[in-house]
Order: structure tokens, then C-alpha cells, then sequence
């Protein structure tokens, strides 16, 4: 059996165990929690080892594995791993362990949580390591629920039924609609399969007509980007993660948003190249809206979660970016935004948790001079902002660096040779670095520098190894992608190369003579 | 002559009429056994339905063609009985609290779950009529068997006229299809079926039957008595209302336009996608601002019914085998929102919301059935109504490459499930963190219920994970179609 199967399915096996936990046993619920996220993580980390070493299958995956489920409609439980996607399930399954150990601020209904907890990280997990679509689909959804029922029972404060909703309805739209593109796609490929693998072979060879993906293409695009919160898509994410719990937000932020990025780079860009071809600069011109609006509003904020919340919406915009570039080093670079963001965007959360914790607050002009009382997540949070403005030594200076290289020698943005959009979007996007200091700056002046108020005389430090450790694996995990890349480029650089190839290699295929010729 | 193809409808008659004379015998205190007898004589022949799918091949007929037993057929049985099975058990819980005669409950479910099984093998306008009729004149009982609740009456009252006014818009189609054809057997209308395709009268007729069914599957314009009838009646005869009369009016829809009149169906397309578009937004947009469970069920009902129509109106196979899987899956998962309604009426004396508060903490089994129910109505994997929506919109997505217009049918039904998420999620934070009174007792279930829970939990979760057989199962018993 493929170790990937067990990176899902022990959670899941796990939450369906606790069920018949009695709920009195908190103890024993959080623990076992803790042993099977940690289980997973070692898991993901012994595969990171092994990865190398393993044969490479068909396409360039390796640590393959493929059970049939419904054979009629070509459905099968298919996992395996790329570079793309290990960096991914890496990031994830450490994310899942330091989100299980910051859910200590849990106090009320813990089997519950627990239970839910698990259920959304075998989601997660199981979606980057399905390599059909059906189940990458259904894999993510498994996390709806939860995520809604998190937010609503353990969120905070007064809006945090209105931001369930939101969050709720938003992704069930993005994720429709994406999914009306893919049955499309399935269907137009004629193969009656929904194996990655296979389509990516056969779509290669047998290219769609131009005009369908042209037309099935903004499904995906729109579908997939409402769930990465593309503006003007985005207004959900900031709220939503403000209110959730930490862990909740560190998964979702982190982990699940990555999907609608991964399914854009590994479905609808190779499987549909002429659409790609044709909606990208579309795209481009979209995520210069997360870049610069977002990163503008971030400034603006008072609390610090949607400061956070902001940021990290507008750090999207860069995996965008990279992705819409359709070179292989701006689509490295944007895989390498999604693991160091996933790592970021974690962090962050669980600091903000930590403090709130303390605080009961987030309202930033309430704050200052806190640095006295906590020198440790201080001092975490710092080096955080400092990842988030784009320093180097982090995983996100790395990423962003090489999506910047990316959108300038982007063929995409130089429309029919009249007009060269690659100087304005590059500098937007350096610009948007400025912003980004700006914000992350004085966030860090408000909170943690100045006197310290009455009201936070109370306040209290992570204490001990085990409280600190989460914290200390995050920021770990952004400083080795950020002081040794190659760990992660090595590996994704292949699976990019794969993606931009296929587009590069796509002719116009002739619009058959049978058939609508329009959509 | 084939009459032995009867015999699981006579079983069922048969076993109604000896309960009434058991009825008389038996002491009182003891009828509830009666009901536990017939739910397990229908959930065994409920198996030998579901044994049977296997060979679905071969298609056999009885009193000269009105009468088929084939795959169609076989599978809306086994949907039938299940369904009726599941019901019998919450009856009996629910007369045990109701305290009213109860035999002549269970054998009213009885005989109207024999309608529906002819319904399923009608093949002839006669069979339809009397068959739908059947179930429709026991359901005006059914509904107003709470005769001290003026809900329950007035539910009786209403689904009594506008029943009756259906069956009059059903007999007159009828019959308009009769003098344009000449004939009422399938059969023969099946052989003539691209001449009357271009019939005015018999299109004139074949509205009228359209309007007769509709009423039965709560589709627009025949929805109005949906939410007013699943408030006031009692929970069992919502629950059966809710799935079995909806797949008897399917069943025969399905076997009209897809293997009798394809030709008029492919004429009909748009008038399909209409109906069903406007139930799903009507349905949909309507649940939002309700308050009580019942009633929301009962939009959601009208919602799902357009669903259901968009496989019909695909007119492919494709689309006829995703309605029968999605009703499979809307069994389970209905049945279950209506057994925990029961309790909780029976219980708490409202089913508005605002009841549900604390439901986890006074029964977590309640609380997670509803849950499930709700999520798996949403459509979210890995739950049934999931894979039931996934092939719908495959079948949808299919007819899409030859006429764009299906997009906008798409795109409607994409609103309605959004819309959908909205209030079916609702249910699920009144249940989980509205505002909570003081520590309210426990609520134990009986035996019954909790058998009723497990079967449609395990529905729900095995059509949800391992939809294959199911799914396999509704392609063979559509292979027959002519579409």
C-alpha cells in the first residue's frame, strides 16, 4: 500500500475512531488527535526522504497507487506524488500537527472538535494526493463541513455566524462551478476517465478543439479562483479567517486554499492549453488586484487577524501571478509561494491565536509595547512579518523572487507584440512589496514596540518546549525553504517543466467539422 | 395471462387486509406488533427486489400488455418498499405516542405503497390512472389522520382539492390522448409515437397528464399544496408524501417520456428545462425565510423535484439513470430528516427551529442524523446527494455540447444549490450553536427509531462511498429506455 493512503486515511480512520471516545475523555481525545497528526507529519516527512529514491510511474509520479471505485464512469482512488504536489502534502501535514497543537485553547465540546479537526485535515491531505480529478474534487469538500461548523461553534465573536455563511456559500459556488468545468473537460476528452494521468497523455496527443476549451477554461479559472479568493472573489477570506478558530485558519489560510491553485496548475492549464493561452492574461491583470487592492486594504486594518487575513489574500496574488507567467521558473516560483505562504500564513494565524488568547483582543490600537510581556512569540511574530514583506532567508523571498522573474519573461503578457504589459505588472508587483512592508511594519510598531498598557500586565509567553514547539516547526520549515531552496525547486522544477511544455507544445488544434463550432 | 407478476402487490394488499381483520383480535395495547409484522414482511420482499435487479434483462408483461415487471420497474419497486418499510417502523413509533387506532395507519401506508408498485409497472393509461389514484385517495386519509390537529385537517383539506383537481386535469388528458391515438396501451402508443408527436390534440392531452404528474413530484405551477401538507401532517405520511408519491409520479414520467414518447420529449425539452428551472429557483428561494422544519422540507421538496426534472428533460439515458440514483439517495436522506422530525415533534410539540437548539447535547444520534441529512441534501460528498447532483449535472454537462441553452439550465441549478446551502445549513447551526436555554432533559430514542436511523445513516454513507452497485443498478434498469 502507497504511504500516501495512509497520509488520509489515518485522520479519517481517526476521526471516525474518536466517535467512540466517551466525550468526558478530553485528555485521551487531544492526545490521540496529536499521536495521528503526528504520525502523518513523520509520515510526510519520511515520503520527503524517500522521494528520490523511488522509481518514478507514468507522468513522473511516484509512490503510485490506483484502486478502481466506480469503473463505469472511470472513477478510481488514484494517489501519487510530484514534486508539485509533495511540497504541498509536506507543508500540509505540518501544518495539521502544529494546528492540532495550538487546539489546547479549546476548552468546550473537545470531541467534537477533535473529530472535526481530523475530518479536515484527511481532506486536505487527501486532496494533494489524489491524481483523479473526482477524488481531488471530493477530497476537498470532505473539509466544507467542518470548516463551517468550526467557524460557527468555536469562532469568535458576534459575526462569526454571518462569516460561517459567507465562507460557506462562497466555496460551495467557486467549487460548482469548477466543477461544471470539469465534468466538461471530462466529458469533451471523449476518454471517459477521470485519471489525471491518462487525460494529461491523451489530451496531449488529442488536443480539445480550440473553441471548447476556450469556453470550458473560465469554469476552472472562475470556479477555482473564487476558492483562492482572486479578486473580487476575495471578500470572504479576510472575515472568515478573523473569526475562525486558530486551527481552523491555519488549515484553511494554509493548506486548503492551496487547492484551487494546485487543480489550476495541474488540470486546467495542461489539459487545456489554448484556454490557458487565451484566459491568462485575464488572469494576470485579476491577481494585480490581489496584489496591490488587498495589500491596500490590508494597511487599513485594525484587527490584527484581518491584517493577516488581507496579506495573506494578496500573497495569492503572487502564486497567481506565477502561474499566469507560464514559464518555468515563474510556475516554480508560484509552487514555492503555496509551501512557504502554507507555512506563513500558519504561523501567523497561530501567533494571533496565541495573543488572542492573552488578550481576548485583536484590535491593534489597543496593543503596544507587548514585546515586553512576550519576548518568544514576539520575537516569532516579528520574523513572521518580516517572511511576509518578502525578506530574504525566508521561503516566500525565494518564490516571490522567482514569480517576479517569471511575469517579466512571461510570453503571455506581450499581447500580439503591440502592447508589453511585462514592465507594468512587474513593477506593480515589486511595488506591492513596498506595501506589504509598509503594513507588516507598522503592525509590528503598534503591537509589540511602545509602552505597555495596564490592561496587558497579565499577558503571559508560550511556556515550555511543548507549548513553543508548533511555533518553532513553522518558522523552522520557512527558514530552511528560504536558506536552502533547491529542497523544494529540485523537485517541483520537473513537474513545472511538465506544465509549461505541454502549453508550449499545444497547436491550435482545427475545430472539428462535426460538432457545435461555437459553445 | 401472466398474473403470478402480481404477486408482490398482492402480498402487500393481502397483508393489509389481514391486519384489519388481525385488528379485531388483538388487544389493544398489542396492535403496535402488527405494525412491526408488516415492515418486516416489506423489507423482506424488499430483498427479493433487490435480489431481482440482478436480471433486469428480460421484460415480462401481464393482462395483455397493462401490466410489465422490468428493470424500470424492479428497481422503483425495491425503491417503494424500501421507503415503505423505513415509514412503518416511524409509524408505529408514532402512533405509539399519537394514541389513535393504529392498525388502520399501517394499513393505509400498506395500500398505498401497493399504488406505487403498480404505478411502477403501469403500461397502459388505465393502470396509470388507477394505480395513481390509489395512492392519492390514501394519502387524503393519511394526512388528515390526526383528526384533534387543525394543521393535520387542513393539510387533508387542501391535498384533498388540489389532488382532486389533478386526477380531473389527469383523466382529461387522458382522454384527449385517447381520442387523438385511439388507444391507451403504452404499447401501441409507443408504436405510433413520431406521428403523435406531431398531433396537436395529443400534445394537448399529454399537457394535461404532464400537469396530473407534476402534481404528484411537486413541480411548478402544481407545487402550491407542498409546504401547507408537509407541515400539517403527520411526520410518517410526510416522510412517505415526500419520497414515495414523488418517485410514483417520476416512475411514470420516466416510462411516458422516456420509453413510450421520446420523440415528444425531444420536442418538449425546453418546456421541461422551464419546469424545472423555475421549481428549483421557486423551491429554493422560497426555503429560505421558513421557520419550521416541516415546511422547509417541503420547499426543499419542490427544489428537488426540479432537480430530479433536469434528468428527465436531458431526455439520454444518462439523465434518466441519474434521476433513479438520486432518488435512491433522496430516500434515505429525507426519510431521515422526517424521522427526526417525528421525534422532535412528538417531543418538543413545535418543529420550529428555534426547537432544535441543544439537540447535541440531548441527543447526539438526533442531532448527527439531521446533520448528515442536511449535509447530504446540500450535496456534499461523501455523502449520497452528492454523487446524485455529480450525475445530474453529467448528464447536463453532456447535452450541453449540442445546445448551449442547457448552460443556463446549469447555471440555474448551480444557484438553486447555493441557495440550498443557505438554509439547509441554517437547520444545521440552529442545531449546533443558536442560543441555548437552560439544561434541557435528554431525549431517548426508542428501539424503532434508532433502527430507522442506522438504515437511513447507512443508506446515506454507503450511496455516499460505494455508489457503484447503486449507480450500475440504475443504468441497467434505464438500458430499456428509447431515448
Amino acid at each position: 500500500m502507497s504511504p500516501l493512503i495512509w497520509l488520509f486515511a489515518l485522520p479519517l480512520l481517526g476521526a471516525l475512531g474518536l466517535l467512540f471516545v466517551p466525550a468526558s475523555r478530553t485528555v485521551l481525545i487531544r492526545r490521540i488527535a496529536l499521536v495521528i497528526t503526528g504520525v502523518v507529519a513523520f509520515l510526510a516527512l519520511d515520503l520527503l526522504s524517500d522521494f528520490d529514491a523511488a522509481a518514478p510511474g507514468a507522468g513522473g509520479y511516484r509512490f503510485v497507487q490506483q484502486i478502481p471505485w466506480v469503473p463505469s464512469l472511470g472513477i478510481s482512488l488514484h494517489v501519487g506524488v510530484d514534486g508539485i504536489n509533495l511540497g504541498l502534502l509536506v507543508m500540509g501535514a505540518l501544518v495539521a500537527f502544529a494546528a492540532t497543537c495550538v487546539s489546547r485553547e479549546i476548552q468546550q465540546r473537545t470531541k467534537e472538535y477533535y473529530v472535526l479537526l481530523l475530518l479536515m485535515v484527511g481532506g486536505i491531505l487527501g486532496t494533494f494526493a489524489s491524481l483523479d480529478i473526482f477524488f481531488l474534487y471530493v477530497f476537498h469538500e470532505l473539509a466544507l463541513v467542518p470548516t463551517f461548523l468550526m467557524i460557527g461553534i468555536w469562532g469568535r465573536g458576534e459575526k462569526r455566524g454571518y462569516a460561517a455563511f459567507q465562507i460557506t456559500l462562497y466555496l460551495t459556488l467557486g467549487a460548482l462551478v469548477a466543477l461544471v468545468g470539469l465534468v466538461a473537460l471530462y466529458l469533451q476528452s471523449g476518454l471517459a476517465t477521470f485519471d489525471l494521468v491518462k487525460l494529461t497523455e491523451h489530451l496531449a496527443a488529442n488536443p480539445i478543439p480550440a473553441a471548447r476549451q476556450a469556453f470550458i477554461f473560465p469554469w476552472l479559472m472562475f470556479g477555482l479562483g473564487v476558492l483562492v479568493s482572486l479578486w473580487p472573489f476575495h471578500t470572504w477570506a479576510p472575515l472568515g479567517y478573523g473569526v475562525a478558530p486558530t486551527a481552523t485558519a491555519m488549515l484553511h489560510a494554509g493548506v486548503l486554499k492551496k487547492f484551487g491553485l494546485y487543480a489550476l496548475l495541474k488540470v486546467a492549464i495542461p489539459l487545456l492549453p489554448e484556454g490557458a493561452k487565451l484566459w491568462m492574461p485575464w488572469l494576470a491583470w485579476l491577481c494585480l488586484g490581489n496584489i496591490l487592492y488587498c495589500g491596500w486594504v490590508a494597511m487599513r486594518q485594525r484587527d490584527l487577524n484581518l491584517l493577516i487575513g488581507n496579506s495573506s489574500v494578496a500573497h495569492v496574488g503572487f502564486v497567481f501571478l506565477g502561474l499566469a507567467s507560464l514559464t518555468v521558473i515563474g510556475v516554480t516560483g508560484a509552487v514555492v509561494v503555496m509551501v512557504a505562504h502554507g507555512f506563513l500564513a500558519a504561523l501567523s494565524f497561530a501567533l494571533s491565536g496565541w495573543l488572542y488568547g492573552q488578550t481576548r483582543s485583536l484590535d491593534m490600537t489597543r496593543m503596544g509595547g507587548l514585546l515586553q510581556r512576550l519576548p518568544f512569540a514576539g520575537s516569532v511574530m516579528v520574523m513572521a512579518m518580516m517572511a511576509g514583506c518578502g525578506l530574504p532567508g525566508f521561503g516566500n523571498f525565494v518564490g516571490e523572487v522567482l514569480v517576479l522573474f517569471g511575469g517579466w519573461k512571461s510570453p503571455v503578457l506581450i499581447c500580439g507584440g503591440l502592447l508589453d504589459f511585462r514592465w507594468f505588472v512587474a513593477a506593480a508587483a515589486w511595488g506591492a512589496l513596498i506595501v506589504a512592508a509598509v503594513y507588516m511594519l507598522r503592525g509590528i510598531r503598534t503591537i509589540w514596540h511602545g509602552d505597555l498598557a495596564e490592561d496587558w500586565k497579565g499577558v503571559v509567553d508560550p511556556a515550555g518546549g511543548w507549548r513553543k514547539m508548533p511555533f518553532v516547526l513553522l518558522l523552522g520549515a520557512l527558514l530552511v525553504t528560504g536558506v536552502w531552496p533547491r529542497l523544494l525547486t529540485d523537485r517541483i522544477e520537473p513537474g513545472a517543466r511538465r506544465v509549461v511544455e505541454a502549453v508550449e507544445a499545444s497547436r491550435p488544434a482545427p475545430n472539428l467539422a462535426s460538432g457545435s463550432p461555437t459553445p | 395471462m401472466n398474473a403470478s407478476l402480481l404477486g408482490p402487490e398482492l402480498v402487500i394488499v393481502g397483508l393489509g387486509l389481514a391486519l384489519l381483520l388481525l385488528d379485531l383480535m388483538v388487544p389493544p395495547e398489542r396492535r403496535r406488533w402488527l405494525g412491526c409484522v408488516a415492515a418486516a414482511t416489506v423489507f423482506a420482499l424488499c430483498t427479493y427486489f433487490i435480489a431481482q435487479s440482478g436480471r433486469t434483462g428480460e421484460v415480462q408483461t401481464a393482462f395483455g400488455g397493462m401490466y410489465v415487471l422490468d428493470g424500470l420497474a424492479v428497481y422503483f419497486k425495491a425503491l417503494f418498499l424500501l421507503a415503505g418499510g423505513v415509514v412503518l417502523l416511524l409509524a408505529v413509533d408514532w402512533t405509539d405516542h399519537a394514541g389513535h387506532a393504529v392498525t388502520e395507519y399501517f394499513v393505509l401506508i400498506l395500500f398505498a405503497l401497493a399504488g406505487m408498485m403498480l404505478c411502477a409497472s403501469a403500461h397502459d393509461f388505465a393502470t396509470l390512472y388507477v394505480s395513481l389514484e390509489l395512492v392519492t385517495v390514501t394519502f387524503y386519509v393519511l394526512t388528515s389522520y390526526q383528526r384533534d390537529h387543525v394543521a393535520s385537517l387542513e393539510a387533508g383539506v387542501k391535498y384533498l382539492i388540489l389532488g382532486a383537481l389533478s386526477s380531473a386535469f389527469l383523466v382529461y388528458g387522458i382522454a384527449l390522448c385517447y381520442g387523438a391515438a385511439g388507444t391507451m396501451s403504452f404499447t401501441e402508443l409507443a408504436s405510433q409515437s413520431p406521428a403523435l408527436a406531431g398531433s396537436k390534440l395529443f400534445q394537448l392531452g399529454m399537457l394535461l397528464v404532464l400537469g396530473g404528474l407534476a402534481f404528484k413530484v411537486a413541480l411548478f405551477p402544481f407545487q402550491v399544496w407542498a409546504p401547507d401538507v408537509y407541515e400539517g401532517s403527520p411526520a410518517p405520511t410526510t416522510a412517505f408524501l415526500a419520497v414515495g408519491s414523488k418517485a410514483a409520479g417520476l416512475v411514470l414520467m420516466v416510462r411516458l417520456f422516456g420509453s413510450v414518447l421520446p420523440d415528444l420529449t425531444l420536442k418538449w425539452e425546453p418546456l421541461l428545462m422551464v419546469i424545472s428551472g423555475v421549481s428549483i429557483l421557486y423551491g429554493s428561494l422560497c426555503a429560505i425565510p421558513q421557520r419550521s422544519l416541516k415546511r422547509l422540507m417541503g420547499y426543499s421538496s419542490i427544489a428537488n423535484g426540479g432537480l430530479l426534472m433536469m434528468g428527465l428533460a436531458a431526455a439520454s439515458k444518462a439523465g434518466s439513470a441519474a434521476i433513479l440514483f438520486y432518488l435512491a439517495g433522496y430516500l434515505f436522506t429525507v426519510v431521515c430528516a422526517f424521522v427526526v422530525a417525528s421525534v422532535v415533534v412528538q417531543r418538543l410539540g413545535t418543529d420550529d427551529l428555534t426547537a432544535l437548539a441543544g439537540l447535541h447535547r440531548r441527543s447526539p444520534m438526533l442531532a448527527a442524523s439531521l446533520t448528515l441529512s442536511m449535509v447530504s441534501l446540500a450535496g456534499v460528498p461523501p455523502l449520497a446527494g452528492f454523487f446524485g447532483k455529480f450525475v445530474l449535472i453529467r448528464a447536463l454537462v453532456e447535452q450541453g455540447a449540442s445546445f448551449p441553452g442547457w448552460y443556463v439550465l446549469i447555471a440555474v441549478a448551480l444557484a438553486g444549490v447555493v441557495i440550498s446551502f443557505s438554509y439547509y445549513f441554517r437547520v444545521i447551526k440552529a442545531i449546533y450553536w443558536s442560543g441555548e436555554t437552560a439544561e434541557a432533559p435528554p431525549l431517548v430514542l426508542s428501539p424503532l427509531v434508532q433502527a430507522a436511523l442506522v438504515l437511513c445513516l447507512a443508506g446515506m454513507l454507503a450511496l455516499g462511498i460505494l455508489p457503484s452497485f447503486v449507480w450500475e443498478a440504475a443504468v441497467a434498469a434505464v438500458a430499456g429506455l428509447r431515448l
